[in-house]
C-alpha cells in the first residue's frame, strides 16, 4: 500500500481546479542512505479501519455479561447548598440496580488535577448547573437515563457568577493573581508618542469531539480495576480512579486505543467519567460503562476559558510598538481544573511573534459558577495572541498604515528578540521569511488594493483582507511533563510490537511514531504492530498534549528501538567478524559488506544467542529550566511558525460573512509525514474559525447553558470552508534535535485563524476608517452587525 | 393487516415485531444487529455520524436516501434496504484490510486524501457520499459536495480531504451503482400494526385507516419523517407509546398542480418537495437547499414541517407570503385554514383532536408580483434560523410610476409564531416602488410589528435590525438592485433579478 500511496499520497487539491502539487514540500529529499519511513505522505494508521466502520472506539467494545450502564443525575442550579436529595423515585424506576452518592466513595471524593478543589459527585454544595450528584446504574443505558431524571433535590440557591463582571464583583478566583513583565511600563506608556486603550471579549468553544466522553470499567481479582477510558491522560484516570477507590496506583489499569477526538477535552476530565464507571463497578461489582449523551456532554464537561483582556499600548506615528499593558482576565469556571497553566499559556503568547520593549502581562484566574473550563487545543495561547493581533489593528487604524506593515514593523527581528518572559527568540529569520513569503505568494498587496476599491464603491456588502501571524511555545510549561516512556518488543519473526505513553485522538501519533521505528528497523511499516495506550505497559506517563506527543514518544520509541537494534547489530557483528557500526537495516534486511539477511532470520539468531529483544526507550526534553515564582527561565524547547493570509466579504445589513479564500504557510521543520501534518494545519485553522466566528457559547443569567447540542452550537460545516484553500509547508529543518528535525504540529495552526477575525475587522474598518473596530469574538453575524452599526454602517 | 415490519438487511428480509415503538434505527443497529460502524454523534439529527442509506421503491422507481439513523424510528424503515458502512466493500461484509482490497470507491478515495483524522465521523460521511455517488446526474463540484456534506459534522480535517476524496470517488470515472436487492413483497393496500392497543407502531395504508385509527387514539404521536419527534425519544425521553407513522398512507405525498394552485401532500419530503416550491421562486430553491441537510430533507416533510407549528420552521413564512393554506382532516371532514390562521400561539396550532395535516395548497405568484426570502442564520447550511423573512409585492403602473399594489410579508423567528408584518405591508400598499420615503414608514412599521426575544439564537435588539434590513433588501432588490451588490450568498439567476422578471 505504501507505494501505492506515494504517488496519490503526495498530490493534493483535486477538485479545487488548481494544478496538483507536492504535498511534502520542505521533506528532505530521500534516495541513497536517506531515510525510507519519515519525511513520507502515509495514511493515518487506522484509515482503513475509519471508512468502514471497523475501529472501534469505547462505545464498541462487546461488552462483558451483566455489564451495568450508568447515567449522571445533574444539579438543577448553579450555585448553592444542598438541602435535600430524595432518590427514592429513582431507585424505584424500572432497570435500576444501584444509585451511587458521594457517600458510596471509599476514598477520597476528588477528581481535581492538583489542587482538591473538584468532587466526583457534589456532596454538600453545587457550583455549576448540571453539577453531577448522583450516578444511576440500570440494566440498560435507557433506563438508566430516564431514572436519573427522577431525583427530587432541593438546592438553597444563591444568585452564580456567570461573567467576568459577576465574578469581579464578588472577587472570587480559583488561583492567586499572576504577572510578569520587562521594563518600567508605566513610563513608557507616557512616554510613547501615542496610546490606545483597548478592551476585547473572547468566548470560550466547545471541543465537539464528535465521540462524547465514555468509560467502562471492569472489576478484577483483589479490588484490582481496568478501566478503558476515552482519554488523553491514561495515567491521571489511573491514579484518579485509585484515589477514590482508595487503591494503590498498581491495582488500576487504564486503556485506551483511539479517541473519536478530544482537541483538550479529554486531557483531565475524561477522568471523571472514569472515576464514576470505576466507582460504581466497585460497589456492584459488575462491570459499568458510562457515555454521556451530547447534551450532557456539554453541561458537565469544560470548554475553552473565556476572557475579557483590558490593555493600553504606546507606540508611534510608524505603528512601532514601545509598551504593553495587558490584563486576561479569564473565567476558569468553579475549580481551578488546568487553569494555572492555560492562563498561562495565555500570558506567554500575549506578545505573539511581536517584540515588546516594555510590558507587563497580569491575569486573574476568575471563579465562575460555570463548569470549569480546561485545556483546548492552544491552551491558552489563542486568546493571549487574538489581543495583541487586535491591538495591532487599532494601531494600523490609527495610525492610518497598512496592518500588514504595523505587523511587520514590530515583528521579532535580531536584536529586538526577547520576549516579555526573558527567552530569547532565536529563529526571527524563520518568522520574517514566512510572513515575506506569504505575503508575496498570497499576492497580499496586489489583493489589498482590490478590496480598497471595492470598498471605496460603498454598499452594504464589503470586503476584508489579513495577514498575520504565530508563534508558539513547544513543550509543557510545567517542565517536570516533558517526557516520555516507550516498550518495543521484537519478535522471533521479525515483526515488532510498539507501546507508548501517547494516545491516539486522530492526530496520527500512532502513525509518526511508527515511521520512526520502522526507519529505525530498516523494516517496512506493515512489520509493526502498533498496541493500544495502556498504563501497565508504559506507567507515569504526561498526557498527549501540549503539541508535544510526536516529539516526545517518537523520540522515546527511537530510544528503545536502538537499544534493540545495538543488540542485535552485535549479534550480527558477531556472526559476520564486522564492525557493529558496519550493520546496516534497511528494506527488511540486515547487511554488512558482501553479507546479508533478512531481520526476521537476524531476530530468531538473536533469540538463539539469547539476546533481550524488547526494550524500553526514555526521553526527556533537554534544555528547558521555567521558573514560575522568579518568572524566569526558558519554558519552551523551541518555537513554531506560521502566518496565515484571509480575505473575507461582510454584509454589513445582517452581519453575514464568508472566507472567500485562505493562504496559509507554515512551519513544521523537516515533517514527519506531510500528509497528517497539512491535516493537522488545516484542520486547526477551520477549528480556529468556528472558535472566531460560528461558535458561540450562550449562558442564561441562572447559569444554564442554552447551547448545548449541535442544533444551537454551530461548529463549521463544508461550505463554511473556502474552496481556494492554499496550505504549504515552509521549508525548514528544526534547529534543535527533534525527531529528526520535525517540529510539533497540533496546537499552532489554530491560531492562524486569528486572520479571519482580522479580515472581518478589516472589512469593516472600511465603514469608518481611522477608527478601532469595536468587534468581539466570536464575529457572529450579531457581532458583526453591532459593530457595523457603531461604525454607521448597519442600515 | 401486517403486524411486523419487514426490511432488508445484507440480502435477507428482515421481520421485526418485538421492538418498542420508540426504538430507533441507530439503537437496533448497534444493539441488536450489533453493528457498530455506525455512530452516535449528537442523537438529535444534527452531526450525521450516524448517517446510514436506505434504498427503497417509490412508485416502482428506486430511490437511494441517506438518513439519520438516531432520531429515525425502527419502523420507518419498512419496506427499505437498510445499508450501512459495513456493507459497502466486501460482500461478505468482511472488512478489508490495510491492503484496502475490496474498499468502495467512496473508501478508497477517503484513504487516498487523507479524509479521516479521529475517524468518528467517517462511516457518516463515507455513507453521504456514497449516496452522492450513487445519484449525483454527473460529476460534481464542490457546491454540491458541499450541500451533500452539510449534515456531517467533522471537527478534525476541515473538510478539504474529504471535498477531493468526493470529487474524485463521484467524478467522470464513477464506478456503476450498486445493484438493487430483492425487497419485500409489496403489499401498498396492507396497514401494518405491531404491538397491542396500548403500545404500537402503527403504518396505515390509505387515509381512511389512518383517520379511523388516529380517531380511536386521539392521544397517539402522529410521525411523519421524525426528524422533530425522534428528539422527544432521544433527548425529552417521552414514553411515546403509540406512534402513527405516516409513511404508508396511500397519496398523503400527492402534487398536484393546475398552473395556479400547487399542492403538495402532507408527507412530501422535503427533498422532493425542493424542486417543486424552487419552481416558484429561485429564492425558494435556495431557502430549502440551506434547510436542515440532505438527510434532514430526505426524512423531513412539508405537512410536518408545518403541523409542528415551531416558531422558526422556514416554510411557514414562505408559505404565508404566498397566501398558502392548510389542509386539515378529521374522520370524514376535511377543511382549509390559511395558513397564518393555523398558528394559534408557541407550539398551539388550530388542530383539533385527531385532525391531522393533509396537504398544503399555494398559489403560484403572478406575473405582477415579485418574491423574495432571506434566512440568517449564525452558520449558512445546517442552521435554525435567526430571523427569517419573505416578502411578497404585487406591483403595478400607476399615473407613470411603478407602485406597490399590495405586500404580504411574515417572519419566522420574530414570535412565537410564523407572523405577518401588517403595519409595514399596509405603509407599502400603493405607495411608489422607489419612494425612499415610503419604505422608510414600512421599515419603521417593523418595529411595531414585533417585539422579538432575545435566546441562543440572536438578541432582541438584532432580530429587530435584521428584520428591518431583511425588508430594505427585499424593496432594493425588487426596485431593480443586482443581487451581486446586495447578496453574499444565495444570488439570482440573472433573468431573474428585476422585479417583472418571470
Amino acid at each position: 500500500m505504501a507505494a501505492d500511496l506515494q504517488g496519490d499520497g503526495l498530490t493534493r487539491a483535486e477538485g479545487s481546479g488548481r494544478p496538483p502539487h507536492p504535498v511534502d514540500r520542505g521533506a528532505v529529499p530521500r534516495g541513497g542512505d536517506g531515510p525510507v519511513h519519515v519525511h513520507r505522505a502515509y495514511p493515518h494508521d487506522s484509515a482503513h479501519l475509519h471508512v468502514q466502520g471497523a475501529a472501534s472506539y469505547l462505545d464498541d467494545l462487546l461488552e462483558p455479561e451483566g455489564t451495568l450502564h450508568l447515567a449522571v443525575g445533574m444539579s438543577p442550579a448553579a450555585r448553592g447548598r444542598i438541602a435535600a436529595m430524595d432518590l427514592a423515585p429513582v431507585r424505584a424506576a424500572p432497570g435500576v440496580v444501584r444509585v451511587v452518592t458521594a457517600g458510596d466513595i471509599p476514598g477520597r471524593n476528588d477528581i481535581s488535577p492538583a489542587l482538591g478543589d473538584e468532587t466526583l459527585l457534589a456532596d454538600t454544595h453545587v457550583a455549576f448547573h448540571g453539577q453531577a450528584m448522583f450516578l444511576v446504574a440500570a440494566t440498560t443505558r435507557d433506563a438508566a437515563r430516564r431514572a436519573a431524571r427522577l431525583g427530587r433535590i432541593e438546592i438553597e440557591a444563591q444568585e452564580p457568577s456567570v461573567t467576568v463582571e459577576d465574578a469581579e464583583r464578588r472577587d472570587e478566583r480559583v488561583l492567586p493573581d499572576y504577572a510578569f513583565g520587562r521594563g518600567d511600563v508605566a513610563t513608557a506608556l507616557k512616554a510613547a508618542p501615542r496610546m490606545l486603550e483597548g478592551r476585547l471579549r473572547i468566548g470560550g468553544q466547545e471541543h465537539f469531539y464528535l465521540e462524547g466522553q465514555a468509560a467502562l470499567a471492569i472489576p478484577g481479582e483483589d479490588g484490582a480495576i481496568l478501566v478503558h477510558s476515552s482519554t488523553q491522560h491514561p495515567t491521571e484516570v489511573q491514579h484518579v480512579v485509585a484515589r477514590i477507590l482508595n487503591v494503590p496506583d498498581a491495582l488500576v489499569t487504564c486503556e485506551v486505543r483511539r479517541m473519536g477526538g478530544a482537541f483538550g477535552g479529554k486531557e483531565s476530565q475524561a477522568t471523571q467519567w472514569a472515576a464514576l464507571a470505576a466507582l460504581a463497578a466497585r460497589v456492584t461489582g459488575r462491570p459499568c460503562k458510562l457515555r454521556l449523551d451530547r447534551d450532557d456532554d456539554f453541561a458537565l464537561t469544560g470548554k475553552r476559558h473565556d476572557f475579557r483582556v483590558d490593555y493600553r499600548l504606546g507606540f508611534d506615528a510608524d505603528g512601532r510598538v514601545s509598551a504593553y499593558d495587558v490584563d486576561f482576565l479569564a473565567c476558569c469556571g468553579h475549580s481551578a481544573d488546568l487553569s494555572q497553566g492555560v492562563v498561562d499559556r495565555t500570558m506567554f503568547h500575549a506578545d505573539n511573534a511581536y517584540f515588546l520593549p516594555a510590558a507587563r502581562v497580569a491575569s486573574r484566574r476568575l471563579k465562575t459558577n460555570t463548569v470549569s473550563n480546561t485545556a483546548f487545543r492552544g491552551f491558552g495561547g489563542p486568546q493571549g495572541m487574538l489581543a495583541i493581533e487586535k491591538a495591532m489593528d487599532d494601531v494600523a487604524r490609527l495610525t492610518g498604515r497598512d496592518p500588514l506593515d504595523v505587523r511587520l514593523a514590530n515583528l521579532y527581528a535580531p536584536g529586538r528578540d526577547e520576549t516579555p518572559f526573558g527567552m530569547k527568540v532565536e529563529e526571527t529569520d524563520t518568522l520574517r521569511a514566512i510572513m515575506e513569503g506569504l505575503e508575496r505568494s498570497s499576492g497580499y498587496r496586489e489583493r489589498r488594493a482590490q478590496v480598497d476599491a471595492f470598498n471605496a464603491g460603498g454598499g452594504w456588502l464589503r470586503r476584508g483582507l489579513a495577514l498575520t501571524p504565530v508563534k508558539f511555545g513547544i513543550s509543557f510549561t510545567l517542565t517536570h511533563l516533558n517526557q516520555a516512556g516507550a516498550l518495543v518488543h521484537v519478535y522471533t519473526d521479525g515483526s515488532v510490537q510498539l507501546n507508548h505513553g501517547g494516545t491516539e485522538m486522530g492526530q496520527g501519533l500512532y502513525r509518526k511514531v511508527a515511521q520512526v521505528v520502522a526507519e529505525e528497523f530498516g523494516i517496512g511499516l506493515e512489520r509493526v504492530r502498533i498496541t493500544a495506550t495502556t498504563t501497565d505497559k508504559v506507567p507515569n506517563t504526561s498526557p498527549t498534549a501540549a503539541s508535544a506527543g510526536s516529539d516526545l514518544n517518537g523520540m522515546a520509541a527511537k530510544v528503545a528501538a536502538s537499544t534493540i537494534r545495538a543488540r542485535m547489530a552485535g549479534i550480527a557483528a558477531a556472526l559476520w567478524g564486522v564492525d557493529e557500526e558496519a550493520v546496516r537495516f534497511r528494506d527488511g534486511m540486515v547487511a554488512a559488506g558482501a553479507e546479508s539477511m533478512t531481520f526476521a532470520d537476524l531476530a530468531r539468531a538473536c533469540h538463539q544467542q539469547r539476546v533481550h529483544l524488547s526494550a524500553t526507550g526514555f526521553y526527556r526534553t533537554p534544555n528547558i529550566t521555567w521558573d514560575r515564582a522568579s518568572a524566569t527561565g526558558r519554558p519552551f524547547f523551541y518555537f513554531a511558525y506560521g502566518a496565515a493570509c484571509a480575505e473575507v466579504l461582510v454584509d454589513t445589513l445582517t452581519g453575514e460573512n464568508r472566507v472567500t479564500r485562505v493562504d496559509i504557510l507554515h512551519d513544521v521543520g523537516a515533517s514527519l509525514n506531510p500528509a497528517i501534518d497539512i491535516g493537522q494545519i488545516e484542520g486547526g485553522f477551520v477549528q480556529g474559525m468556528g472558535w472566531l466566528t460560528t461558535e458561540e457559547l450562550v449562558y442564561a443569567p441562572d447559569g444554564r447553558l442554552l447551547t448545548h447540542a449541535p442544533a444551537t452550537y454551530k461548529i463549521p460545516v463544508s461550505s463554511d470552508v473556502p474552496a481556494d484553500f492554499r496550505v504549504e509547508l515552509f521549508p525548514n529543518s528544526a534547529r534543535q534535535d527533534t525527531i529528526y528535525r520535525s517540529k510539533a504540529v497540533g496546537e499552532p495552526p489554530v491560531m492562524l485563524a486569528n486572520s479571519v477575525f482580522c479580515a472581518i475587522a478589516d472589512a469593516l474598518a472600511s465603514l469608518d476608517p481611522g477608527r478601532p473596530v469595536p468587534l468581539d469574538a466570536p464575529a457572529t453575524p450579531e457581532a458583526i452587525l453591532n459593530a457595523a452599526l457603531a461604525l454607521g454602517g448597519g442600515r | 393487516m401486517r403486524d411486523v415490519i419487514r426490511f432488508v438487511r445484507r440480502g435477507q428480509v428482515v421481520e421485526v415485531s418485538d421492538f418498542h415503538p420508540r426504538t430507533t434505527l441507530l439503537d437496533w443497529l448497534r444493539l441488536t444487529d450489533r453493528a457498530t460502524g455506525t455512530k452516535e454523534g449528537c442523537a438529535e439529527g444534527d452531526c450525521g455520524a450516524c448517517t446510514i442509506v436506505l434504498r427503497r421503491l417509490r412508485n416502482g422507481a428506486p430511490v437511494v436516501e441517506p438518513v439519520n439513523s438516531c432520531i429515525l424510528f425502527l419502523g420507518q424503515a419498512d419496506g427499505a434496504e437498510i445499508l450501512t458502512v459495513e456493507d459497502l466493500g466486501d460482500p461478505d461484509g468482511r472488512p478489508a484490510g490495510a491492503s484496502g482490497e475490496g474498499l468502495h470507491p467512496v473508501q478508497r478515495a477517503m484513504v487516498d486524501m487523507h479524509g479521516s483524522q479521529c475517524g468518528f465521523c467517517t462511516p457518516g460521511i463515507v455513507m453521504s457520499l456514497f449516496a452522492l455517488h450513487e445519484t449525483a446526474p454527473g460529476p460534481v463540484d464542490r457546491r454540491a459536495i458541499d450541500d451533500a456534506l452539510a449534515g456531517n459534522l467533522c471537527r478534525c480535517t476541515g473538510y478539504r480531504p474529504i471535498a477531493d476524496a468526493a470529487a474524485r470517488a463521484c467524478g467522470p470515472e464513477r464506478a456503476p451503482p450498486r445493484p438493487l436487492p430483492t425487497f419485500p413483497e409489496a403489499d401498498p393496500e396492507r396497514d401494518v400494526f405491531v404491538g397491542s392497543d396500548e403500545t404500537f407502531f402503527a403504518a396505515p395504508a390509505s387515509e381512511a385507516s389512518l383517520a379511523a385509527l388516529y380517531a380511536r387514539h386521539p392521544d397517539a404521536v402522529l410521525v411523519s419523517g421524525a426528524t422533530d419527534v425522534g428528539l422527544w425519544a432521544t433527548k425529552a425521553l417521552r414514553d411515546l407509546p403509540k406512534i402513527i407513522w405516516l409513511g404508508r398512507v396511500a397519496g398523503l405525498d400527492a402534487v398536484e398542480d393546475d398552473g395556479a394552485t400547487l399542492t403538495l401532500g402532507a408527507t412530501l419530503t422535503h427533498a422532493r418537495a425542493l424542486p417543486l416550491l424552487a419552481g416558484l421562486d429561485p429564492d425558494i430553491g435556495e431557502l430549502l437547499r440551506r434547510f436542515g441537510s440532505v438527510q434532514v430533507r430526505a426524512s423531513g416533510t412539508v405537512g410536518g414541517n408545518i403541523a409542528n407549528g415551531s416558531p422558526i420552521g422556514d416554510l411557514a413564512p414562505v408559505m404565508i407570503a404566498l397566501g398558502a393554506e392548510v389542509e386539515l382532516r378529521r374522520g370524514d371532514e376535511v377543511r382549509r385554514v390559511p395558513m397564518e390562521d393555523f398558528f394559534i400561539a408557541y407550539r398551539k396550532q388550530d388542530r383539533r383532536p385527531s385532525e391531522f395535516v393533509r396537504a398544503v395548497r399555494v398559489r403560484r405568484p403572478g406575473r405582477d408580483a415579485a418574491f423574495r426570502c432571506f434566512k440568517v442564520s449564525k452558520r449558512f447550511d445546517e442552521d435554525i434560523s435567526a430571523v427569517m423573512g419573505a416578502f411578497h409585492f404585487v406591483l403595478g403602473e400607476a399615473g407613470g410610476e411603478r407602485v406597490i399594489r399590495s405586500a404580504r410579508i411574515a417572519y419566522g423567528g420574530m414570535a412565537g409564531i410564523p407572523k405577518r408584518a401588517a403595519l409595514a405591508e399596509a405603509a407599502l400598499a400603493g405607495a411608489p416602488l422607489s419612494s425612499r420615503k415610503a419604505w422608510d414608514l414600512a421599515l419603521d412599521a417593523i418595529a411595531g410589528d414585533f417585539s422579538p426575544m432575545s435566546d441562543q439564537r440572536a438578541n432582541a435588539a438584532y432580530r429587530g435590525h435584521v428584520a428591518r434590513n431583511l425588508l430594505l433588501k427585499a424593496l432594493t432588490e425588487v426596485a431593480g438592485a443586482s443581487t451581486d451588490r446586495t447578496r453574499i450568498v444565495g444570488r439570482r439567476p440573472p433573468e431573474l433579478e428585476a422585479a417583472h422578471g418571470r
